[in-house]
């Protein structure tokens, strides 16, 4: 009897750190958006202000060209940081929900979701390249 | 100015149908962009991009937990959905777009055929009574809390292989043709898996953010994405789409699903036609 009482209160310890793990990722999704929409709004009110993106209307966007957009505040840049950002929110999403599955002790579904990203992250890498 | 509105305007309503109906918003924001807009096709491709993912984000958001979509299911599927983007992308010019058009749009069309057999026949059947030996080996089987309808409903998951094939096949379809993000997941979830539809559409809404930033990247840097298009239109789907996150959990699955035929139709006949070189 002693022993079920221990294995209930065990389960119901998990099941509550579960529920506590579940409200912290969905806080760290949301403020992962909301930095990418804020990112967006400065950007596309300081093309308000600016009157121009201050990048090529067409052809190849790069890396550098973006970051040294960013350095002069120059607002097509930080409108394409904040899209950046935003394409990288599903990512963070596969990587909380690997926690997720590590603090349920799902072994199985901790390797499924690593493979996913791995996928995703080599799927990035190509799109880059 | 004019066009900015436009944009947070279309961006609003297509977060909203894009959340309920677990569909990535191509079919509103495409047409507009090119047909009302006379916007080229590889920026409204570009723009699309990005709204299958603010619609997912959005919806993410919109609940701390989310007690409908099948975290399981989606992570599982996702193998299949990402591998078939990037093989997809890889095919592009090697492989002929026309039989892709011709089998997709027949598998739309006869799920959506599916789904009028399901409106008819009234209540669902969620509990089998030999329970799909994949499903319970994968954990897949679950059950959501239906707001609409105040009650827990338990449901099982069938015919993996089938889904995870369909998944397989969508991916490389969007990766190829960069259609049908969403329309194929929740075909994959609702008709050949037989999840309930509130499960299927978030659970395809999760997935298709992930599928299209395994592409995004591409379009990123090859210059398809315009900020001045694609920013006031992600910002009024992150909107739009959090507002329809929480609006499909207190609809009735009957609704959802009396929307979700025509446009299914639709999508099937215009990918069908596709394949013919017609375009509607």
């Amino acid at each position: 009897m002693d022993n079920k009482d221990a294995k209930n209160a065990e389960e119901e310890k998990i099941s509550k750190e579960m529920a506590q793990v579940e409200i912290m990722i969905g806080q760290i999704l949301r403020i992962g958006v909301i930095i990418s929409a804020v990112i967006m709004l400065i950007g596309f009110i300081a093309y308000g202000i600016q009157g121009s993106t201050g990048l090529p209307s067409h052809g190849a966007v790069t890396i550098t060209a973006i970051a040294t957009g960013l350095l002069s505040f120059k607002s097509g840049s930080v409108m394409m940081l904040g899209l950046f950002c935003l394409i990288l929110t599903p990512v963070l999403r596969v990587v909380v929900s690997i926690y997720a599955f590590y603090v349920e002790k799902d072994s199985l579904y901790v390797w499924i979701t690593s493979a996913v990203l791995v996928i995703l992250l080599f799927a990035l890498f190509i799109g880059h390249s | 100015m004019t066009q900015v509105i436009i944009m947070l305007a279309v961006g609003l309503i297509a977060g909203i149908a894009g959340a309920i109906l677990g569909l990535g918003g191509g079919i509103i924001i495409t047409p507009v962009l090119t047909l009302a807009m006379g916007i080229n096709i590889k920026y409204a491709i570009g723009a699309s991009i990005i709204a299958v993912i603010a619609t997912s984000s959005g919806a993410t958001i919109a609940y701390l937990r989310d007690n409908v979509l099948n975290l399981r299911v989606a992570m599982f599927l996702e193998i299949f959905t990402t591998i078939g983007a990037i093989l997809g992308a890889i095919l592009n010019g090697i492989l002929s777009p026309v039989v892709l058009y011709l089998i997709f749009g027949l598998l739309l069309i006869y799920s959506g055929y599916n789904m009028i057999r399901k409106l008819r026949a009234g209540s669902e059947i969620l509990q089998r009574v030999h329970p799909d030996p994949i499903a319970e080996k994968l954990e897949l089987n679950s059950s959501y809390y239906d707001k609409a309808a105040d009650k827990t409903v338990d449901y099982q998951v069938e015919h993996v292989p089938a889904g995870a094939a369909v998944m397989f096949g969508a991916g490389i379809a969007s990766g190829l043709l960069g259609i049908g993000s969403g329309a194929f997941k929740v075909m994959a979830l609702d008709t050949f898996m037989k999840m309930p539809l509130k499960p299927s559409t978030s659970t395809s809404n999760l997935m298709m953010g992930v599928t299209a930033a395994a592409s995004a990247t591409v379009y990123f840097f090859n210059g398809s994405i315009q900020p001045l298009i694609a920013v006031p239109l992600a910002l009024g789907i992150l909107v739009g789409a959090t507002m329809g996150s929480r609006i499909m959990q207190i609809l009735p699955s009957r609704w959802i699903r009396i929307i979700f035929v025509p446009i299914i139709f639709y999508i099937g006949l215009q990918m069908f036609l596709k394949g013919f070189g017609v375009n509607i």
